[in-house]
């Protein structure tokens, strides 16, 4: 069976608008809550500006649980607490919410090695005119490392638009859901072909916004 | 047991440490019994070698590391009585420059001697007014809106004097600031640091392992050798009469290559050696 162009194309249209709320709603979300969990795993870390042994652990671990699991899983595992939390498990809102809690720990890991690699005798310069560690870490530590940050959100936005088809397909909305309801389970290939399109689109879109942005805080 | 402290020169004394001992976790004892004095006014040097401890020696100046045992006194005030809280306003009183420069990449010029005047709490059109008068001090008068990789490394190291004398400071701490530099520049920023003594009265404590640092800028000099200070006193007696080897051999390595001859005018020596054809400036 085919698809009706006349109506597919604001469906397409329509599902691409999803796909782009949900991801940016969750990059949003998962920002925020990857720079605090990030700044606050960097900061415990032994020899860090405010060293604390527990906090560091009970953070590294939690990463370290939720990371591995492959997102399909995330959300069947999380449905639970996104009907909880949301009220629903399916739709755009539904599926925000699994993507968040997986962005922000990737966020989270991101952020921490970013700041390790801002150079130890900018954050001494900072201690010896006597800033404290927030100040350090948010007027020193974060505008340092925000050519490379800005980089590290932008792998993360490409693979939020990949989680949004993966959400999609159960039951999440947007292109992904597309794809599955026209593409896969009607066998459409044309279908296919034009969120397949879309989706590239998104992407290099995504990417080509980070690198000229990060190239603007970088200079170069 | 307490080794002699060394007289401080001309002032009050303004850094003390007595009988100062450092030793890191894994048992690497990096200050091992300093006890030393910096007078008001006076450009003191420690030279040594690498490992020798100076970094330490330095840091422990400004409570950036602890001491084991033995205390620190600036201007008069025990470090090791305040928290690291309580140490924040006693650093904002003491500047300090590094071999790397350590600025701020993601700030202009401006920004960088901005930060520790906002630190300070001074408001945005007193901080600006008082950053460009410290960038026209240090003859960066138009370079406030570059960054730093913008720039040569004499005046990275002038941006570094300028972020740490801005707040006006009593001291100012030297580590290796002229280390990374090629000889024109070292002695384009040792005459302004000779400046900032002179002109400002601040009291510098500097660390190298140049010799010829010493000799162009400092009125006391202390040697270090793994973690104990083996002689001290006025640059030109030590240069004159080095009694210990170590300091004999780095009082060689500053006269090696060219025999210094000229007269020790005001306070400090005027040019010579290699450094000095680089373009040291003389003192006044
Ligand atoms: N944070 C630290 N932890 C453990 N050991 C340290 C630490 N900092 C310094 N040390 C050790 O203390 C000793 C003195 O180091 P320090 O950096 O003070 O020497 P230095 O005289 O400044 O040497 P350089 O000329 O190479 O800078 C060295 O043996 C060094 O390995
Ligand atoms: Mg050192």
């Amino acid at each position: 069976m085919r698809a009706d162009w006349s109506t597919f194309w604001p469906k397409v249209l329509d599902a691409t608008g999803e796909t782009v709320y949900m991801v940016l709603i969750t990059l949003a979300l998962s920002t925020v809550g990857g720079l605090s969990v990030g700044l606050a795993l960097y900061a415990t870390r032994k020899g860090g500006v405010l060293p604390n042994r527990a906090v560091h652990a009970v953070l590294g671990t939690f990463i370290n649980v939720i990371r591995p699991v492959p997102f399909i899983i995330a959300i069947v595992a999380l449905a639970p607490v996104t009907r909880a939390v949301v009220g629903t498990m399916i739709g755009t809102d539904a599926a925000v919410f699994p993507m968040t809690v997986v962005a922000t720990f990737g966020i989270a890991r991101i952020v921490e090695s970013n700041l390790l690699s801002v150079e130890p005798g900018v954050i001494e310069a900072a201690r010896s005119m006597g800033a404290g560690p927030l100040r350090i870490l948010l007027t020193v530590l974060v505008p340092e490392a925000l050519g490379p940050l800005v980089l590290g959100l932008t792998f993360m936005l490409v693979a939020l638009i990949d989680f949004s088809a993966v959400a999609g397909t159960v039951g999440g909305g947007g292109v992904g859901n597309l794809a599955m309801t026209y593409g896969y389970l009607r066998f459409d290939t044309s279908v296919m072909v034009v969120t397949v399109l879309v989706l590239i689109a998104l992407v290099q879109s995504a990417q080509f916004l980070g690198n000229l942005l990060s190239r603007r805080i970088l200079r170069r | 047991m307490t080794a002699p402290a060394t007289p401080g020169g001309p002032g009050q004394p303004v850094i003390e440490l007595r009988d100062v001992r450092k030793e890191f976790p894994g048992g690497a004892m990096a200050v091992d019994g300093v006890s030393l004095t910096v007078g008001a006014g006076t450009v003191f040097g420690v030279v040594g070698h690498s490992g020798a401890g100076k970094s330490t020696l330095l840091r422990l100046v400004n409570g950036l590391e602890e001491p084991t045992s033995g205390s620190v006194l600036v201007d008069g005030q025990d470090l090791s009585a305040l928290g690291e809280r309580g140490l924040r306003p006693v650093r904002r009183e003491i500047g300090m420059v590094f071999q790397q420069f350590n600025l701020f990449r993601s700030r202009t010029v401006l920004g960088n001697v901005l930060y520790p005047l906002r630190l300070a709490g001074l408001d945005r059109a007193a901080a600006r007014a008082r950053a460009e008068e410290t960038l026209d001090f240090v003859g960066l008068s138009g370079h406030g809106g570059r960054y730093p990789e913008q720039l040569s490394g004499g005046q990275r190291q002038r941006v570094g004097i300028a972020r740490a004398l801005t707040t006006r400071p009593k001291v100012l701490l030297c580590d290796e600031a002229t280390s990374a530099l090629d000889p024109q520049t070292t002695g384009e920023v040792l005459a302004l640091l000779r400046r900032v003594n002179r002109e400002l009265g601040v009291t510098i404590l500097l660390i190298t392992h140049e010799m010829e640092v010493v000799r162009g800028l400092c009125d006391r000099v202390a040697v270090m050798e793994e973690g104990k200070v083996v002689e001290s006193g006025e640059v030109y007696e030590v240069f004159a009469r080095p009694r210990h080897a170590t300091t004999a051999a780095f009082v060689r390595s500053a006269l090696h290559s060219a025999p210094c001859t000229a007269p020790r005018t005001g306070r400090c020596w005027s040019g010579c050696g290699p450094a000095t054809r680089g373009g040291w400036s003389p003192c006044r």
